[in-house]
């Protein structure tokens, strides 16, 4: 609770500093919200606001907004069904206004759709298409609030708490959502609701309401049970029953309700009546520091890009500072004006508390991305969040030059991965096996760069010639082998990537068997012989499996086994 | 107007010859390699804070390998080494085993392996990681005659080398040499082991190392061991030196390049 608050005050002491108008921190909803609501009063604390877009109304479910348009204009004479297959039927999966006026309805078979209208625009239904639509609007809804959570099919939860005044109150934020879904051709219905189950009944019958907190009851009851979202049985049990609205049922004693329904029932009828509340689960996880810059005409050029994120960084190492905190992942989002949301990550090996690193790491990401980042119109919000963080612990600098040369490497690491790849620049760890492949783990250098500083590794025999390889095939390559001599011998002659090679000198066997204790762990036992040729040139080979076929059924006939190159020795 | 001219003349002639002193072998710290006629034509042994590459065909690419982890190892057994390779020289040639370069002496905790996806990124990272003074060696493996490696290239390189101190050691297999500002350019093959019984263990690795220029000597061709306990070169034992140094007097690497590639 503290941490917000206290992040909610330095955040906009330093949004004064700039010039901007509009710029400044959100600060995060209240975290202990659920803690708070078990102290028991219930006060107005959780704000979930719900988006649903009905299933009238056909844009969203044929996917790209810009098809909604062409629906639109054409809806004008014909009007336009969403068709998917169930049960093996054609049956219509959404619809448009004037299809609802020509008497058509959700669940109505293609055919007879076509007998009562013959002059119907079909479309294919898309699953796919629309959850990444439904995807697309809640990247879009994180300008007003970090917490977004998902109601599939075409749901959303947004908890506003604490962010509602930063565009001009609820009734004003309700109106910015919905407003702007419109125009982009979505049918939204919208409510605001002190529990997420309460907003979702009453966007299910009607938009634009606000419930205040403790009238939730009387809000919700005149409302029929299918906006409840119970599910069929439930829904025509109740309605057979007798009970025809949310008000009607919750006049009945709850353990009638629960006997005949479930428990399930019960508390989803309690959360619509605003006793207690389901907490919704947000899509990512709330970040630590957020930072944000709007804009109130859309930046679009490199420059004032990386100017202001340069400006976001200093914000947000400021905030970060006053709790001794330093950033290990930091998240960009560039908002474009047409909706579009594009979020790059950087990740550190250490805290990173200075704002010229955060810039470097991040003008070296964008300058690698493999789709660099398209402005379109521009950008109308930038956010800089720092979604890990670490203590960080303040140490004076001794004279030793480790401690700096430490830094320095990291740093560095830092800024290849950030360019290339996290997974791209390794360190290695010695791992406790006879399997030369295995024997060696490569691990990220920006997590395990300490660790692999520290690490065993087996100590090397005094005046023994290197009996490992130097390069190592990750796969080993195959090698024919015209004859040995004596069984379990070294060949005399072997032939690798076309070329023959003459065996003058030969070290071996080194028997290595597989880890048979293991699963999968079961195979032919290894001779490996260090190899050198007539050149001078130095190879590793084994021979898979051993003459007397090893395993007893064993496929390959004795005589006949293979032969593979390993590595290379220098 | 000619007097502009000749300023601007005398100013360039001024800045050519800034830049020409400043990467100067007699400032260059060296260290020695061991073997004791190639540290005499070098001077007293390998530059420091410059670039060297060693140049090698594609079956002896695992040599090279060992040469330069060899010239890493004497250069600097303590700091950390970045070693930038492409993906594609790991399946040509086989990744780098750590177990062994652990056995040639260095050190597998100072070792940071970069693996770029292209020579583009792994002349970036090169060049990003030799500006880390906190580093001893660079080394940058690339595989193949990369055009983007020109003269240009190999000049960032060597400023972002003398500016750091750190050491850029330029692994080129299957590639031919190109102009470049590298202070030596070696060209190393596999040697045989010394003579003895074919069925008796050999040794230490071995190399038939020619250095085909050196920007401030002769230059000569040698076989050198590696020790690995001492981690050092070492004229190898009992090895009888059939080859004739190149005469010192007569340095044009390109003509002893291909003189050397006629007899191979």
């Amino acid at each position: 609770m503290q941490a917000s608050a206290a992040q909610a005050e330095n955040s906009q002491a330093a949004s004064s500093n700039t010039a901007h108008d509009t710029n400044g921190a959100l600060p995060p909803p209240l975290r202990g919200r659920a803690g708070e609501r078990g102290g028991g009063n219930g006060s107005a604390c959780g704000l979930p606001l719900s988006l649903t877009l009905p299933r009238k109304g056909g844009g969203n479910d044929s996917g790209a907004p810009v098809d909604t348009s062409n629906h639109t204009t054409s809806a004008q004479t014909f009007p336009c069904v969403v068709v998917a297959k169930q049960h093996n039927a054609i049956l219509i999966h959404s619809l448009d206004e004037t299809a609802v006026r020509a008497g058509l309805s959700i669940g109505l078979p293609l055919a007879n759709a076509r007998a009562i209208c013959p002059e119907l625009t079909v479309f294919d239904a898309d699953e796919i298409a629309d959850r990444k639509t439904l995807d697309d609007i809640a990247d879009w809804c994180d300008r007003f609030t970090p917490l977004v959570a998902l109601d599939p099919p075409y749901g959303l939860y947004l908890d506003i708490t604490g962010c509602a005044h930063l565009f001009g109150g609820e009734r004003a934020l309700l109106q910015i959502v919905c407003g702007a879904l419109s125009r982009r051709g979505f049918a939204v219905s919208a409510a605001i609701a002190s529990t997420s189950i309460c907003a979702r009944t009453l966007t299910r019958h009607a938009s634009g309401k606000i419930v205040a907190d403790g009238e939730e009851a009387e809000a919700v009851a005149p409302l029929p049970i299918s906006a409840l979202g119970a599910g069929d049985a439930i829904t025509a049990g109740l309605r057979r029953a007798g009970l025809k609205t949310i008000g009607d049922v919750a006049l009945r004693a709850p353990h009638e309700i629960t006997a005949r329904f479930g428990a399930s029932f019960t508390t989803l009828l309690a959360h619509a009546l605003g006793q207690g509340d389901a907490p919704i689960s947000p899509r990512k996880p709330l970040p630590d520091y957020i930072v944000e810059k709007r804009f109130p005409d859309p930046v679009a050029t490199d420059t004032v890009i990386a100017m202001n994120l340069s400006a976001l960084a200093a914000m947000l190492v400021t905030a970060m500072d006053k709790q001794g905190k330093g950033a290990r992942r930091l998240d960009a989002s560039f908002f474009r004006t047409d909706g579009a949301v594009r979020t790059i990550s950087v990740d550190t090996g250490r805290p990173v508390t200075r704002a010229e690193v955060i810039d470097r790491l991040f003008r070296e990401r964008l300058d690698a991305l493999n789709d660099p980042l398209d402005p379109g119109f521009g950008f109308d919000l930038i956010r800089l969040s720092a979604s890990r963080t670490e203590i960080v612990v303040q140490q004076q600098r001794d004279l030793d030059a480790n401690v700096h040369d430490n830094d320095e490497l990291s740093a560095l690491i830092d800024r290849i991965a950030a360019r290339i790849g996290g997974k791209r620049v390794v360190v290695h760890l010695p791992e406790d096996t006879h399997i030369p492949e295995r024997a060696v783990l490569a691990v990220a250098a920006q997590h395990h760069l300490a660790a692999a500083a520290q690490a065993a590794w087996p100590e090397r025999i005094e005046s023994e010639p290197p009996l490992r390889p130097l390069r190592l095939f990750d796969k080993p390559e195959p090698i024919k082998v015209p004859f040995a001599t004596v069984p379990d011998g070294p060949p005399h002659q072997f032939t690798w990537r076309r070329v023959t090679h003459t065996v003058a000198r030969v070290e071996g066997p080194e028997r290595i068997a597989m880890e048979w204790w293991k699963q999968n762990g079961d195979g032919p036992t290894r001779d490996y012989f260090r190899i050198e040729d007539e050149a001078g040139l130095r190879f590793w080979i084994f021979r898979d499996g051993l003459y007397e076929s090893e395993p007893p059924d064993e496929e390959v006939e004795p005589g006949s086994v293979r032969w593979y190159v390993h590595g290379l020795f220098a | 107007m000619s007097t502009a001219r000749t300023g601007t003349l005398a100013s360039l002639r001024g800045s050519i010859e800034r830049l020409e002193t400043h990467g100067d072998a007699h400032d260059l710290a060296r260290i020695a390699l061991g073997h004791k006629a190639a540290d005499a034509m070098l001077q007293g042994g390998l530059a420091l804070s410059a670039v060297h590459e060693v140049f090698a065909e594609g079956h002896q690419s695992a040599t090279a390998t060992g040469f330069i982890a060899g010239l890493a190892g004497r250069v600097s057994p303590r700091r950390p080494l970045v070693w930038v390779r492409q993906d594609f020289s790991e399946i040509e040639s086989g990744a780098l085993s750590i177990s062994g370069l652990s056995e040639l002496g260095l050190d597998p905790r100072l070792l940071v392996t970069v693996r770029a996806p292209d020579t583009d990124a792994a002349l970036r990272t090169a060049a990003d990681a030799l500006a880390c003074d906190a580093l001893g060696v660079v080394v940058l493996e690339v595989w193949g005659q990369a055009r983007q490696l020109d003269l240009v290239a190999s000049r960032k390189l060597t400023l972002a080398a003398a500016a750091s101190g750190v050491t850029a050691l330029l692994l080129r297999v299957a590639a031919e040499p190109r102009p470049s500002t590298a202070e030596t350019r070696w060209i190393v093959r596999a040697a045989h082991s010394p003579p003895g019984s074919p069925w008796h263990a050999w040794g230490a690795p071995m190399f038939d190392a020619q250095l085909v220029r050196n920007r401030h000597g002769p230059v000569g061709r040698w076989i050198m061991e590696w020790n690995c306990d001492e981690c050092l070169f070492r004229e190898p034992s009992a090895y009888p030196q059939p080859l004739a140094a190149t005469p010192a007097h007569r340095p044009h690497p390109a003509a002893a390049y291909a003189g050397q590639r006629r007899a191979s």
